[in-house]
């Protein structure tokens, strides 16, 4: 009571004081406006994310408008032969799309069945412990520069590869496809973990109460009522696989091809984009166009792809509670 | 439901369940084993070639004299300019999502819109920045172009980051904030933006660390050129540690694979100084809200 009575009597003047350095009330009229000028600059900020989707799609079809107008869709979605640095030209874009497809199948055949066991260990199996120290040690492979990648490939996936396969390239579809694959696994794991973490409790329990085992209590009811996050978290990895670029360009080669084989050179889209900007064209020509009218298809597929994932996650979303 | 939930087998389904246990546990250990390789690859590579004078020498075409000192200096202008420009437009844009925009479809649209570009990839950055930097704006194959294109490229992730920082703030501050007849921006401007900000410059940290370990798009705006000396202004050209690595990646002799390797452990290196940073700064000011 005492200790109270002196605190008070101690913070009165210090009360009394104050009035020395109050807060200066602006008039209400100017702070409206400087509110309302801030509201606007905010919004400006925000309005170069737009800019910048606009200026991707009017950059990419302005540009390439000239090369549709010479060769034609139909030769540029259909022909078999992608050779226009070459003096007998060619303008069929359906090789290097084979090589990106590719390389996109073969890093799904890693990353999808690694990132979803991983998923599944990490949500049913890992203790608390565990999974808070392997989690971020999966995601620092989603760190790691895509160049060192390709370095990685040539110098140690390749070699290798020769040793299993003798007729192997020194550039191939292969061990771009196995480094992309081991880049995307943490997209897989993590999101496809998101989304197993996130199935109630009960369910599990009452599969459980039934007498099943936990593989079928994960396999039968956890795996199904995630699909939705599972199916998106794919659609993405092989979305960022289509996009990649640094490891595919050093690993994979310079040979647009229509192939099935892995132990081949290939070219993707994205490694040819690289090579003509590398290369001497020179801008203006129908040569050098042709980056714009690869990057617009580049562009389409994987925002279509990105779509499709976040229809996927909205629209089969299994709601709890 | 067509087969029988029930089978009595349960020595068999234990047995299919452990078989399965295992399989998820060998899942995890290629993953961590594939970084651990080639974490163990890259160093087995350079580490000879590390010192004093690969940090200090200029790029050569005589490996024994070959250095980064142009590549890193060019990484740490590209980073500071990229990390000047991205900063202030992403917490911005974050701010107005967050605290602003009104629940519109036009808001939805905003935000669709960046989800969508963070899903773009990197190369096609490159071509927007090589047409309406390099050559529109008439910047040239300049750092200034490139560390705009890695802008534009961070931005979306920048303000994801961001927006989550921003979300994470009590209501009950703010309310508290109003409470007192303060404005929305001195709301934000005092107390909003104070409690996020560990937040949002670890977010900001962790995007520039991707921005730093990007090489396509700055191939792209050209930036592939043989330069021996560091820029000197914004509007010089430049090289940087990625693209160097590319280089001597992508040359056959094995001296400059290895020369590749040791850029890669200094990359590498900057890359965990800038993680331990971002999760220092988590660490020491996350408060009890």
């Amino acid at each position: 009571m005492n200790d109270g009575a002196a605190l008070g009597a101690d913070s009165a003047p210090a009360l009394a004081a104050a009035p020395g350095r109050t807060l200066t009330l602006k008039s209400n009229a100017r702070r409206r406006m400087s509110e309302s000028s801030i509201g606007a600059v905010l919004l400006l900020c925000g309005l170069v994310s737009i800019l910048t989707t606009v200026g991707i799609v009017v950059v990419l079809i302005t540009e390439s408008i000239g090369f549709f107008r010479e060769v034609g869709l139909v030769e540029f979605v259909t022909g078999t032969r992608w050779a226009p640095l070459f003096r007998d030209q060619a303008f069929g874009i359906l090789p290097l799309l084979n090589g990106t497809l590719l390389i996109a199948a073969g890093s799904s055949l890693v990353a999808l069945p690694v990132g979803l066991l991983s998923a599944i260990y990490l949500s049913e199996y890992a203790t608390p412990r565990v999974r808070q120290i392997v989690k971020p040690v999966l995601e620092v492979l989603a760190g790691i520069p895509t160049v060192v990648y390709g370095y990685f490939a040539l110098t140690f996936v390749t070699p290798i590869l020769r040793v299993f396969f003798p007729g192997t390239g020194i550039f191939n579809a292969a061990s771009g496809a196995i480094v992309v694959g081991i880049m995307i696994i943490p997209m897989v794991s993590s999101l496809s973990e998101d989304a197993l973490s996130a199935v109630p409790r009960a369910l599990r329990e009452a599969a459980y109460g039934l007498g099943a085992t936990k593989f079928e209590v994960a396999t039968r009811v956890v795996v199904p009522a995630a699909l939705s996050g599972i199916v998106a978290s794919f659609i993405l990895a092989i979305s960022r696989a289509v996009g990649e670029t640094m490891a595919v360009t050093l690993a994979a080669g310079a040979t647009p091809r229509m192939t099935l084989s892995f132990l081949e050179s290939i070219q993707t889209m994205t490694a040819y984009i690289v090579q003509v900007s590398l290369g001497e064209t020179p801008h203006g020509t129908l040569e050098y166009s042709t980056i714009f009218a690869v990057g617009l298809s580049l562009f389409v597929i994987t925002l279509s792809m990105n779509l499709i994932s976040q229809r996927v996650t909205r629209r089969f979303r299994e709601e709890y509670e | 439901m067509s087969e029988a939930f029930f089978d009595p087998r349960k020595k068999q389904r234990e047995r299919r369940g452990r078989i399965f246990r295992w399989l998820c546990l060998s899942a995890v250990w290629f993953a961590a084993g594939s970084l651990v390789i080639l974490l163990v690859k890259v160093t087995a590579d350079g580490m000879p070639w590390l010192s004093w004078d690969f940090l200090r020498n200029d790029p050569s075409r005589i490996p024994a004299r070959a250095g980064i000192r142009s590549a890193i200096l060019g990484t740490l202008w590209m980073m500071a300019l990229t990390a000047f420009t991205s900063f202030p437009l992403g917490v911005g844009a974050a701010i107005y999502l967050e605290e602003y925009a009104p629940r519109h479809w036009s808001t939805r649209l905003l935000q669709t819109n960046i989800a969508n570009l963070a899903g773009v990839p990197s190369i096609v950055y490159g071509i927007l920045g090589l047409t309406v930097f390099v050559r529109a704006f008439a910047l040239g194959r300049s750092v200034l172009a490139g560390a705009l294109t890695l802008s534009l490229l961070v931005l979306p992730v920048v303000i994801i980051a961001a927006q989550e920082a921003i979300r994470a703030v009590p209501r009950s501050l703010r309310e508290a904030s109003y409470g007192l007849g303060a404005t929305r921006w001195q709301t934000i401007r005092h107390h909003v933006l104070p409690v996020a900000l560990p937040g949002i410059l670890t977010g900001t940290i962790l995007s520039l660390s991707r921005a730093i370990g990007e090489t396509a798009p700055l191939i792209m705006i050209g930036a592939l050129t043989f330069i021996a000396f560091p820029p000197r202004s914004p509007m010089d050209p430049f090289t940087v540690l990625p693209i160097q690595i590319f280089n001597w990646a992508a040359k056959p002799q094995a001296e400059f694979h290895e020369l590749a390797a040791g850029a890669i452990i200094v990359l590498l290196v900057i890359l965990l100084l800038m993680n331990a940073t971002a999760i220092l700064l988590r660490n020491r000011y996350r408060r009890e809200l």
